[in-house]
């Protein structure tokens, strides 16, 4: 059983847990994965380290409540106990020798990108950061990640914070103001992901992207995560989570992420028909 | 007055076509009568051969005659002196190949039904047993064992029994490996893997579960927190594609991911969160007890056909017979010298077909089997929504990769001297599929044991 210490609603859809992981809190580095059960029930999740504490022994997830398990998750108290919690799983984000680098996150991966581009930071690397958002009332992490780059740009899609746009043109405009990266990390939904790849392709900036298959035992031994990268079959809890965004085929990677998508919105569904039913009799 | 019929009392085992909708065992076990019947076929020989086919010398003939006189605790006593998990035993190994193959009543007839009194005595002793006593005293060394696999559980066992303190760590929530995740519920209930479990922690051994070693924890990191020797008992969970085209589209699942969302996840059982495709046509690629069991599975989940794909023979398969004999008499289809070439799929890249094409034998390959030939020009298609790869496993690379000095082979297999399974590196021994590739839960159980032995000799000298 592993406690949680704290909790802290960082908007609607998103809250952040420590969980106490001493073992865990040790080894884990910026890019690696977590693996939770709620309960015995329950079904195994990844969720990426969002920081850690050597000393508390506690490891910091942020996660975004889309589904049965999540919302399961967001029921659990400081106090209160996650049956199973194992890692530190798949490879550390290789960050050694960068001068210059565009840490991009969206939305609730901004929860992934922050510890690379906190890590990045105390390497003594230059880090522009670009978080964007759908509108402002889900910006999370804001006051993390300016603490940890040189520059962060926040965007919105409506444009609610008064700066409207994607990510990808904010990195677009970066660029060709002569920021001269020589890494971007992007962190977010595939197609997002997908969007900044196409983008630095064309200028021939080395990117890195954190994959987020399905998975179950996040230890290698099922294939569940395989993708396809650099046209080769690679499983993402030991190969990744994070690789190349140039060589990964995203097509593939988003169809085979539908892959439940009926029984997860049935799942869901049934659950929140439950809450309601104890909040009524409540 | 011994017995003389010249076959094996019958097992019960429950309808093919209602067991195939269930997940409940299929063979229900012998009755006392049966049992006692069934003992009184051994002719108690003095030579015993059928010891020497079973890889933990299970002291056979002598818990026979306990049967025979209807004293099962005793008979239990017997067993469990070299066997820590006689219920899994009992159920899962080829006995047809070991201890029943050196059988004297096979020569003209059945051999002794040893499996199923072996599962008739260890599932009495479940239902009417008292708690067991352990009075062991301890003797003050530690020992960390790596997977709760058969091998794992076996050497913890042993050496509990010497007076060791055991710590087991398992990567996964739940100890066992594959009696867990791989082995099917219809075969083996997971109840009574727990329970064997559960007695082994009541002999004292600490099992940790959720840790990942070599992750977590390195050999290294576990010497230096006053482990004297270590065990490696961490399988072959390493699951093997055939790198055809179509083998990333949704449907297509590995027997490991397959049967661990089944059997660890329970995801046949509403209750549970785990989801998995219920598919209405399936194929699966393989001939070994892998293959039968995600076919059988599949079965049960509601499928309608079933398809074994396999490029050999029947004769060629290594799946145990009974295995195949069960997976026939509830409905699955078999496919044989065929062999894929490549998975089909719609527009919203799920599987729609496998396209296969026949074999043929041809001469012998270096392994002595014949070799399968395509047939030009034979493809030929069989519409189906799910695909389960069950082609092998092998041994996952995570603690090779992160311990200095443990020497592999080329296929991943970890290298240790055959008589003590030592390996490279001083104090650490290893048993089981981690150094075998894929094999079976006996043959795990064999090497654990003979490493317990080991490990006492090698702590044992060392303190002197």
């Amino acid at each position: 059983m592993f406690t949680i210490v704290e909790k802290r609603i960082l908007n609607d859809s998103m809250t952040l847990m420590a969980v106490e992981a001493p073992y865990i809190a040790k080894k884990a580095k910026a890019g690696q994965f977590i693996i939770l059960r709620v309960n015995e029930f329950g079904e195994r999740i990844p969720l990426t380290v969002a920081d850690y504490d050597r000393e508390k022994g506690t490891i910091t997830i942020i996660y975004q409540k889309v589904g049965k398990t999540t919302l399961m998750l967001d029921q659990l108290n400081v106090g209160d106990a996650i049956l199973d919690f194992i890692g530190p799983l798949g490879k550390a984000t290789e960050l050694e020798g960068y001068k210059k680098v565009a840490v991009i996150g969206g939305g609730a991966g901004c929860a992934i990108a922050y510890p690379q581009a906190k890590a990045l930071h105390n390497m003594g690397a230059k880090v522009d950061m670009i978080a964007g958002f759908r509108n402002k009332d889900i910006i999370i992490l804001e006051d993390e990640m300016k603490a940890v780059s040189d520059h962060l740009i926040l965007t919105t899609d409506d444009g609610s914070n008064g700066n409207k746009g994607f990510v990808t043109d904010a990195l677009r405009k970066n660029i060709e103001d002569g920021a001269n990266y020589d890494l971007v990390i992007a962190i977010g939904p595939l197609v997002m992901m997908r969007a900044v790849c196409n983008l630095t392709k064309e200028y021939h900036i080395k990117t890195l992207i954190s994959m987020n298959p399905i998975m179950i035992d996040g230890t290698g031994m099922c294939g569940g995560c395989r993708l396809t990268v650099g046209g080769k079959t690679k499983f993402a809890c030991v190969d990744g989570p994070d690789f190349d965004g140039h060589e990964v085929d995203f097509d593939e990677a988003i169809k085979r992420s539908r892959t439940y998508f009926d029984a997860e919105k049935e799942a869901t569904h049934e659950y929140n028909c439950h809450l309601m039913e104890g909040a009524k009799n409540a | 007055m011994p017995n003389m019929s010249p076959v094996k009392t019958p097992m019960p085992e429950q309808e093919p076509n209602i067991r195939n909708k269930n997940f409940e065992e299929v063979s229900l076990g012998y009755t006392e009568e049966m049992a006692v019947e069934e003992a009184k076929r051994c002719l108690n020989c003095k030579t015993k051969p059928c010891v020497n086919g079973c890889p933990v010398s299970v002291r056979i003939p002598e818990f026979i005659s306990c049967v025979a006189s209807g004293d099962m605790e005793n008979a239990y006593k017997i067993i469990k002196t070299t066997n820590s998990l006689p219920a899994v035993c009992g159920r899962v190994c080829p006995q047809e190949s070991q201890c029943e193959h050196n059988c004297v009543r096979g020569i003209k007839g059945e051999p002794v039904g040893i499996g199923r009194l072996e599962r008739y005595v260890a599932d009495w002793h479940m239902k009417h047993g008292g708690a067991e006593t352990f009075d062991v005293k301890p003797n003050g060394h530690k020992v960390a064992v790596i997977g709760a696999g058969p091998a794992g559980l076996t050497c913890a066992g042993d050496l509990a029994a010497m007076g060791y303190s055991v710590t087991v760590y398992e990567a996964l929530h739940t100890a066992g490996g594959v009696l867990m995740y791989g082995i099917p519920q219809f075969r083996l209930p997971k109840e009574i893997v727990q329970k064997e479990i559960d007695g082994l922690k009541a002999k004292g051994v600490d099992i940790q579960t959720d840790m990942v070693m070599g992750k977590v924890l390195s050999v290294d990191e576990l010497f230096d927190m006053g482990y004297e020797a270590i065990f490696i008992g961490t399988g072959a969970g390493l699951p093997s594609f055939m790198n055809i085209p179509g083998e990333e589209l949704v449907g297509t699942y590995s027997a490991n991911e397959f049967l661990t969302r089944v059997n660890l996840m329970k995801a046949y059982l509403d209750e549970y969160d785990t989801p998995i495709i219920r598919p209405k046509n399936v194929a699966v690629v393989g001939g070994g007890n892998v293959a039968m069991d995600a076919a059988r599975t599949a079965k049960r989940l509601g499928a309608e056909n079933v398809y074994i794909v396999y490029r050999r023979a029947e004769e060629q398969m290594p799946a145990r017979k009974e295995e195949i004999h069960h997976a026939k008499e509830e409905g699955i289809l078999f496919n044989l010298l065929r062999n894929p070439v490549a998975i089909h799929g719609d527009e919203n890249g799920r599987v729609r077909s496998i396209e296969c094409i026949e074999m043929e034998l041809g001469e012998p390959d270096a392994s002595g089997r014949r070799k399968p030939v395509p047939k030009e020009g034979s493809n030929f298609e069989i519409p189906v929504d799910c695909v389960v790869m069950a082609i092998g496993n092998s041994p996952n690379p995570l603690i090779r990769s992160t311990t200095e000095g443990l020497e592999a082979n080329k296929k991943g297999c970890i290298v240790v001297d055959e008589a003590t399974m030592a390996t490279t590196r001083e104090g650490v021994y290893a048993a089981g599929d981690a150094v075998s590739g894929a094999a079976t839960v006996i043959l795990a159980m064999g090497g654990g044991k003979e490493a317990a032995r080991s490990i006492d000799q090698y702590i044992q000298s060392k303190t002197k």
